[in-house]
């Protein structure tokens, strides 16, 4: 019965990456591609827990603590630099007007975000 | 008493398995980033916990179970920041659809902040 069940489980993992990757590969903006690529590591580290059980070890647990650990930094840098771009070019539009406004409004943004 | 244990780690791996797999379905099949990130969210913590749960189940020793703890630790800290910031930069880049919104409550915030961008600020503006 068990091994029926990790295979069951293997099945299941693989048909998950699968959607994954689909959706890194379709996905029609970054923020798609990113989301799904961040359910694709947790897809491994989901992945790397059930080998452990599987095989009865526990030496990969210290992998599983960092890619726990550091997982999210990416998907955050990725996000973080997406929103600013969207903002310049939605200021662009705004014309020719000079960059002197652009800049203080940005100045008074960033401070309005800060406090 | 071995057999039992060994039995509910393997069920604990067929649930968090499962719950990858609606992950998976959920990021390939619905319509836009924000309703993704719902779906995919839900294995990070959650099926995370059911695999720590099988591997506590399936190795009975406590170094194992000290070093699983952190992990859970360590992705319920984080995923939460990554998630808020794609709902952000979501919600910013306009990559939702307003028809599925039943509430909207961020709108009138931000028409708000933007009129208040658009006003002239004197130098008498409080800040």
């Amino acid at each position: 019965m068990i091994p029926v069940l990790y295979a069951v489980a293997g099945v299941l993992f693989a048909l998950a990456a699968a959607g994954a990757v689909v959706r890194i590969v379709r996905g029609p903006t970054i923020l798609d591609r990113m989301l799904a690529s961040d359910v694709l590591l947790t897809i491994l580290l989901l992945v790397i827990g059930a080998e452990m059980v599987i095989n009865g070890h526990t030496r990969t647990i210290p992998v599983m603590l960092v890619l726990a650990g550091t997982a999210a930094f990416s998907t955050v840098a990725v996000a973080r630099y997406v929103s600013q771009q969207d903002r310049r070019s939605g200021e662009t539009p705004a014309g020719a007007a000079a960059p002197a406004r652009r800049t203080e409004a940005a100045r008074r943004r960033r401070t309005g975000e800060g406090s | 008493m071995t057999e039992i244990l060994d039995v509910a780690a393997a069920v604990f791996v067929v649930l968090g398995a499962a719950l990858s797999l609606v992950a998976g379905v959920g990021v390939l099949r619905f319509p836009d980033a924000l309703s993704r990130l719902h779906a995919g969210t839900k294995p990070q913590i959650l099926g995370l916990v059911c695999l720590v749960i099988a591997i506590a189940l399936a190795s009975r020793s406590w170094p194992a179970i000290l070093l699983l703890i952190p992990v859970v630790l360590f992705q319920l800290v984080t995923q939460p920041i990554a998630a808020h910031m794609i709902g952000r930069a979501g919600y910013r880049t306009r990559n939702h659809r307003p028809d599925l919104l039943l509430v909207d409550e961020l709108a009138d915030d931000v028409d708000r902040a933007s009129a208040e961008q658009e006003r002239p600020t004197g130098p008498g503006s409080a800040d």
